[in-house]
């Protein structure tokens, strides 16, 4: 259920974001999703991959200091209200997302969110229960 | 003026016979009264009867800030504290301070070095001394007051910051000395047209500026925006404090008050003196202080000296501005800034070995230090706040440390230059 997210740590100067984009191109490691977070001075950016073993392996050799973080890949409805209804179920049972982004790509007709949560357990199984689709890894790989 | 003028003009072989004199006084009292010199002269096999010249100091050891830190705080003391009246000390190279102490008479001879060094710079007991130094554990505020107290000259204790008030008293009470670091001479002089004041027009005529390495270009802009001679003061707190040399109006080197403070300039390899006029490592014995004598303390500081008689008439030698340093320590708005402290912090908050690169720069005259930390995967978190509450942190520990404030920047690793292994750890912005 869960999925492997990169976090990679980027001082904020212009070309960065391009640099890490263009070497896991040339490694033909695709970006499923991508977020970016950043201060005055630094950005954490954060991305799931098709080959995340491989791109830890091609980032560190070049130098960056990446971190794997596991995350939760649901698929919600993609109409109004339906990240609302995904995000109440949490919050009825005081489970707490640290962050989440959306997918660049659609499987069906539905969107595809990132969820990074504290209690990941407890999340997966709520959201089942409640008839969510939780992505699996190899799911995910095959977009 | 002269403050001293049987000293400051005494010919080379009286001043030869009065050196040789307090020198063997100087050996007798630390036998006598520190067991540090007392181990120290016995493992070097020095006895009393050794000693009966100023050449024959160089058969002496050195005296190392090793030294002081290790027998901190008092182990170094000559005197019973009853007989210390102050006690001062800077922030050390690795958690201890080093502390230095004075007794009533070595106050006496902080007030005559200072009162010799305003006068030397040309000030008299008609000036108004505006004492931009700070006042506290720093020796350089409380060295100022005390020589501005024994010249008669009237002081005004501003101690450091606040510089818009130090202006409007420039102003309001006609200050005619200023005394502080050269780059907050600077620096005022640019607040100083901000709040558009003229500071040609203020009424000071001398700054008698250090505590910090600073060029003639330095000086050239400082004199240029105040109208007023700028002249370096050379002192450290294991020494005395300010108080240990002062350059003339000509401007050929800072006469050193060899009566008092005896120079040597040696090879910082092989210990041994280099000649006249070459550069070298600055080593002081200090011949009559009680409290705590330092016997061939190695200063870490490069000049070169000069034993020529000036042309203001003085016979007292002269060293060169500071040329550098025989370690890596920085001098940051006055403050002693060695590496190694700010390691010590990465390495306890990071729990690792940091990588780090300081930068020092001027802005607007005003020294700072950026401290570049690269972010490992030992501290590495995905969350932007556990980051920005470590870069916190850091800048918190080291400015406790340092007693400085400073900016934490986290970067990439690898982002600072690694040379044949060992890592450049100071860019200075400052030099030239």
């Amino acid at each position: 259920m869960k999925v492997q997210q990169l976090s990679i740590f980027l001082e904020n100067r212009a070309g960065r974001l391009a640099e890490v984009t263009e070497l896991l191109g040339k490694a033909e490691i695709n970006i499923r999703a991508l977020s970016l977070a950043d201060t005055s001075d630094f950005g954490i950016l954060r991305v799931v991959v098709n080959k995340p073993e491989k791109a830890v392996r091609i980032l560190e050799e070049n130098g960056f200091t990446v971190a794997g973080t596991e995350v939760l890949v649901v698929e919600i409805d993609d109409k109004p209200g339906g990240l609302a209804r995904v995000l109440k179920i949490l919050n009825a049972r005081d489970i707490n997302v640290e962050y989440m982004y959306a997918f660049m790509e659609k499987l069906t007709d539905r969107a595809l969110l990132i969820f990074r949560i504290e209690d990941m357990e407890g999340a997966i199984e709520l959201l089942r229960d409640k008839g969510i689709k939780i992505l699996t890894k190899k799911e995910v790989s095959s977009i | 003026m002269i403050w001293n003028e049987q000293i400051e003009y005494l010919p080379p072989e009286k001043m030869e016979r009065l050196q040789s004199e307090r020198l063997r006084k100087l050996v007798k009292y630390v036998l006598n009264n520190s067991i540090f010199y007392r181990n120290l002269f016995k493992e070097a096999g020095i006895s009393a009867r050794d000693i009966k010249h100023i050449s024959d100091l160089k058969k002496l050891p050195f005296t190392r800030k090793a030294d002081l830190r290790d027998n901190y705080p008092f182990q170094m003391f000559c005197v019973p504290l009853r007989e210390v009246v102050e006690i001062h000390a800077s922030s050390g190279t690795t958690g201890n301070p080093t502390v230095v102490a004075y007794t009533k008479n070595d106050i006496k001879l902080w007030s005559e070095v200072m009162a010799r060094t305003l006068a030397i710079a040309g000030a008299t007991p008609d000036d108004i001394v505006q004492n931009a130094y700070g006042y506290g554990l720093f020796t350089g505020g409380l060295g100022v007051h005390y020589g501005a107290l024994e010249l008669g000259a009237s002081v005004i204790p501003m101690s450091s910051g606040g510089t818009k008030r130090q202006l409007k008293i420039m102003r309001d009470f006609k200050s005619t000395v200023l005394t502080c670091t050269p780059s907050y001479a600077l620096f005022m002089a640019e607040e100083a047209r901000e709040m558009d004041i003229n500071p040609r027009e203020s009424s000071l005529r001398i700054g008698v500026l250090g505590a910090e390495p600073w060029s003639d270009g330095l000086r050239r802009e400082i004199e240029a925006a105040w109208g007023m001679t700028a002249l370096d003061v050379y002192g450290l707190s294991e020494i005395i404090g300010p108080g240990v040399a002062q350059e003339c109006p000509e401007k050929t080197g800072l006469h050193i008050y060899s009566d008092v403070f005896f120079p040597e300039v040696i090879d910082p390899e092989t210990g041994e003196p280099v000649e006249e006029g070459e550069d070298g490592e600055l080593v002081i014995t200090t011949l009559t202080k009680e409290a705590i004598p330092l016997i061939r303390y190695r200063i870490g500081d490069i000049v070169n000296i000069n034993y020529e008689r000036c042309s203001c008439g003085r016979t007292l030698p002269r060293i060169s501005k500071i040329k550098g340093r025989t370690d890596d320590m920085l001098i940051i708005r006055g403050i002693n800034v060695f590496p190694s402290q700010i390691e010590s912090v990465l390495l306890e908050v990071e729990g690792a070995q940091p990588h780090y690169l300081l930068v020092v720069d001027r802005v607007k005259g005003l020294d700072t230090l950026e401290i570049q930390v690269e972010v490992g995967e030992e501290v590495f978190s995905d969350e932007i706040r556990k980051l920005q509450q470590l870069s916190e942190k850091i800048k918190k520990e080291i400015e406790s440390v340092l007693a400085l404030s400073v900016e934490v920047k986290l970067v990439e690793p690898k982002t600072i230059e690694r040379s044949m292994g060992k890592a450049k750890r100071v860019i200075d912005k400052r030099k030239k």
